[in-house]
């Protein structure tokens, strides 16, 4: 499976993507300059976390009008997987390609540290390894970790299951309905403000986000059993 | 100022104007005599930036020589952008530590940020890529308004800087007294890595190769920073201070990425930071250090500001920007390589063999100053150095015991003193995941990050109690390096290498600059006793207020190797039933103490003293020890001493606990601050192969699952009080203090 590391410039946690699926996963991930976004050929695109342009306007604002977003759209409109965390997940809002927008954390300071998730929806193609209600412990980093959306918006996120993460220890920058991580419509798009990359190895951050990466490796197996 | 309304030559003189660049009478005869004729503008201007003491040296220079620079790992010492030590496998690592305190004192916030940003540069110009960032800071106690203004500024300066850049922030500390009310100090450290082969040196060599400037583009901003940072603030003229410059993390980024894919090239041939004095530095000490010279034309410098005269653009802090010297003709590459990264950079002159600095601007030669002249032969001073009355007075106070009446309350007030309180507050502002390596983050005696692709580690902490450096800078000196060593050795790395930031009062008082003395002299020893060269630091005087000097801050910051992750050890209890050990016993050392401090409001008396012959053994035996996989946590004693160690010990593991019994006094054996003293858990397996491996150590009691810390003395309980009850005191002093009004 080849999956496409979407840089942008500011894009500081590109790295620890790579790090992720080349070294500890062993499979092969790819940098993909936002000037040269050609996806074909790719099975799943990672945005990953830092200050793309600084963060300049609002998070994610300056790289979601980048050509890079138009190829990603396609992408995402193949029903392949995207995964956004952190900074990506809030590109990924910035694009419209999920729902929400992101404030200033409630204590209006940057925080980083690792925090409890609950696993919600153990169905979607980044969390079937996953145990139904599982509690898990994820690193984070972010100044604009609020998530909002609208009452009907987080109901209808509710109802759909999209909602596949929440904070299960505070939810501290207050985001709407505890809400950690969602997906879009046709689930295939994921976006989290923790970091799943960075809990992998027992050593750096534990290993709670592994099975998400198997998750993504597992489904794209068993639809590509033909080809195995 | 236009050109036009520059004052000529003679004004300068007959005016004596260069003294409101802070050049003296004597320099600026120094700098004439060197000419050979009056400078003008610009070229006075060229001599009192690096003639400044924060880019020359000029008055510590003869201390900074006593310093140990030399060792077998040592592959740069002091005179580059960083220092470089080999740590095996064809890689070293590269660091340095610097101080922006002036501009701290003023714009906390940017003043913190262009700190980490300009350390970064000094970094990534050897070819090393940045991998954390370590600082060391000092602000008044957290009473006043001010202070605490200055203090939520800079460490929110300081995360918007690295966080942005991606660069993890794994280790530092964080001390108050009232010393540093309103002059705060910012030393931000950072350490990068390479493989040999990358090294990089700010050398502009070949004549006919350009000289090429990339980055940002040149403001008005940070005018006469360098000379600047070597004056006191005066709180009453603020009215009066510079444009100051500000750092933009994002542009560092790209062209700290760019810089890096470059050092690959062989086009290139030196590079260099325009940091203090900006391209004045840079040229010159380029120029200076590859005996060539340097013909600018400043037509071509990338400006965001019109009209800017040669002057301005000389003396200009704007932030970062790059000097780089490459090949003739392959100009071209160097410029596509940089616009990948919406990077200009352009050519604005080339290496001459006259070794002189020379500026033209619009057609006319604006500045011919020797480079050697700027940058190698700035005046050296051998400051007059007297010993204050207060060290005799100090040295022959007698020493007590301090009068403690409830030992339980007396922990508590200690363990919310914000010098010992838990630093979450200010370190959860900071990114220290980044980059995926890091294996132990702040909160513990140093951090420790992975050396990719390696099973190697590399350690890092800084550290200075100022307190006993003022008692007794020469103590105080060897202490700081010890203490750093220390927090090294506790985590399972050896000591490799120093840099320091020499943060003192006006060297102009003989009482300062002997107390400059005194430290580097106990610096020096310290280094040479454990090993550890001095491969870079910086220097910032002046740090006063109001005529008042800080208390002297020789901060150490110091690398270590951890040789295989699996030793990396950390300060908490890991389990219940694991022996504790003390290594060392206490003695009477309440001079400069944090108990001495609570109590009395004031220090006074002796420093703890120190023997480096033990200090050497007991590092050697723990890290012997812990290498062998025979510790479970280490930690060594500092500020509040062993009950304050003891219950830090706890706070980091959920449902543990102590009970220890200690002998002699009670308030020396719980709150005295003796030195070269370390504590430590054993597996009970292990117990016996550990005392024949450290011979100083003291068994004193086990790791309980009680969650209580119990102390026992020799006529019965001293302390008794939960660990959740001692660490919410703990964990949330700092945040109390700062919600508090007054």
């Amino acid at each position: 499976m080849k999956f496409a590391i979407l840089v942008f410039p500011g894009s500081g946690c590109d790295i620890d993507m790579f790090h992720a699926v080349n070294t500890v996963l062993g499979n092969k991930a790819e940098y993909i300059w936002h000037t040269e976004a050609n996806l074909d050929g790719y099975d799943a695109v990672l945005i990953p976390s830092g200050a793309s342009y600084g963060d300049y306007l609002r998070p994610g604002a300056l790289a979601q009008s980048s050509q890079a977003i138009e190829s990603l759209k396609a992408f995402a409109a193949t029903g392949k997987p995207v995964l956004g965390v952190g900074n990506g997940f809030q590109i990924l809002a910035e694009a419209g390609l999920l729902p929400g927008a992101f404030l200033r954390n409630k204590g209006l300071k940057f925080r980083s540290g690792k925090t409890k998730l609950t696993v919600l929806n153990t169905e979607s193609t980044f969390t079937s390894d996953y145990e139904n209600g599982q509690e898990i412990t994820i690193p984070f980093a972010h100044e604009f970790g609020n998530y909002y959306v609208d009452e009907k918006t987080a109901a209808e996120l509710e109802s759909t299951n999209r909602i596949v993460f929440t904070y299960a220890d505070g939810n501290a920058d207050g985001s709407t309905a505890d809400i950690a991580g969602v997906l879009n419509e046709t689930g295939n798009v994921l976006g989290m403000m923790p970091l799943p990359e960075r809990a992998v190895e027992e050593i750096i951050g534990g290993t709670d986000g592994l099975p998400l990466f198997n998750s993504i490796l597992k489904r794209w197996s068993e639809n590509n059993v033909s080809q195995a | 100022m236009s050109a036009k309304h520059e004052p000529n030559a003679q004004q300068i003189k007959d005016e004596q104007l260069y003294r409101q660049m802070g050049m003296t009478d004597e320099e600026f005869e120094r700098a004439v005599g060197m000419l050979g004729r009056l400078p003008n503008y610009t070229e006075t201007g060229l001599f009192s930036a690096l003639w400044s003491e924060h880019c020359s040296y000029k008055s510590s220079k003869p201390v900074l020589r006593k310093f140990p620079t030399d060792g077998p790992r040592v592959l740069q010492g002091p005179g580059e952008g960083a220092g470089i030590v080999d740590i095996g496998d064809n890689q070293a690592a590269v660091f340095k530590m610097e101080s922006h305190n002036s501009p701290s004192a003023i714009e906390p916030f940017i003043g913190a940020a262009t700190g980490a940003g300009g350390v970064l540069r000094d970094v990534f110009s050897m070819g090393a890529r940045p991998v954390a960032l370590v600082n060391s800071l000092r602000f008044g106690d957290l009473s006043d308004a001010r202070d605490r203004y200055l203090f939520e500024e800079a460490v929110a300066g300081i995360a918007s800087y690295g966080n942005a850049i991606g660069i993890p922030t794994i280790a530092g500390e964080v001390q108050f007294d009232n010393c540093y009310s309103k002059r705060p100090l910012v030393n931000a450290m950072a350490v990068g890595l390479l493989n040999h082969e990358d090294i990089q040196k700010g050398i502009a060599s070949g004549v006919g190769n350009s000289v090429m400037y990339a980055g940002a583009t040149t403001g008005r901003d940070g005018i006469h920073g360098a000379t600047m940072s070597s004056s006191e603030v005066s709180i009453d003229k603020e009215g009066e201070l510079p444009v100051m410059q500000a750092g933009d993390p994002f542009l560092e980024k790209l062209v700290m990425e760019a810089c890096l894919e470059l050092v690959k090239s062989d086009a290139l041939i030196g590079i260099q930071d325009m940091g203090a004095a900006g391209l004045t530095s840079s040229a010159a000490e380029m120029a200076s250090k590859a005996g060539y010279g340097v013909e600018l034309n400043l037509d071509l410098v990338p400006q965001r500001e019109e009209g800017m005269t040669a002057y301005e653009m000389m003396l200009s802090e704007s932030q970062e920007r790059m000097l780089i010297v490459v090949k003739k003709g392959r100009e071209q590459e160097v410029t596509d390589l940089f616009a990948k990264y919406n990077i200009e950079a352009v050519t604005i002159g080339k290496v001459t063999d006259d070794k002189m600095l020379r500026l033209l601007h619009k057609g006319e030669v604006v500045a011919e100053v020797s480079a050697d002249a700027l940058a190698e032969d700035a005046p050296v001073y051998h400051k007059k150095s007297e010993e204050p009355a207060y060290f005799r007075e100090f040295q022959a106070m007698e020493m007590t015991e301090p009068v403690v009446t409830d030992l339980n309350e007396t922990l508590k007030d200690l363990l919310q003193r914000p010098t010992i309180a838990s630093k979450e507050w200010v370190y959860n502002q900071f990114d220290t995941q980044a980059r995926s390596n890091t294996i132990v983050a702040p909160g513990s005696s140093a951090g420790v990050i992975r050396v990719s692709g390696t099973n190697k580690g590399l350690a890092m902490t800084s550290d200075c109690n100022s307190r006993f450096v003022y008692l007794d800078p020469e103590t105080g000196g060897k202490i700081a390096v010890a203490e750093a060593a220390r927090n090294l050795i506790c985590s399972g790395a050896e000591p490799i290498a120093i840099t320091d930031c020499l943060n003192f009062g006006s060297a102009d008082k003989p009482e300062v600059f002997w107390q400059l003395e005194k430290s580097a002299d106990g610096i020096s020893d310290a280094c040479r006793k454990l090993n550890a060269p001095v491969i870079s630091g910086n220097v910032s005087l002046s740090n006063e207020v109001n005529g008042v000097p800080i208390y002297p801050t020789p901060t150490i910051g110091m690398v270590g190797l951890v040789h295989d992750l699996s030793q990396v050890t950390t300060t908490e209890f890991k389990r219940a039933g694991d022996v504790i050990y003390v290594i060392g016993e206490a003695s009477l050392d309440f001079g400069g103490s944090e108990l001495q401090q609570m109590m009395e409001g004031k220090i006074f008396g002796q420093a703890p003293a120190i023997d480096l012959e033990v200090e050497a053994a007991r590092q050697k035996e723990l890290l012997t020890a812990i290498q062998a996989g025979l510790v479970q946590s280490a930690t060594d004693l500092s500020e509040g001493g062993f009950a304050v160690a003891l219950c830090e010990k706890a706070f980091g593991t959920e449902g543990l606990g102590a009970g220890v019994t200690v002998s002699g006094s009670a308030v020396t054996a719980l709150f005295s601050e003796t030195q070269s003293r370390f504590l430590v858990t054993v597996k009970e397996e292990n117990a016996a192969d550990f005392e024949k491996t450290v011979a100083d150590a003291i068994k004193i009691g086990v790791v309980t699952d009680s969650n209580r810390i119990v102390i026992n003395g020799e006529n019965g309980m001293l302390i008794d009080g939960t660990v959740d009850e001692l660490r919410s005191a703990w964990k949330g002093a700092i945040q109390c203090l700062l919600n508090s009004e007054a």
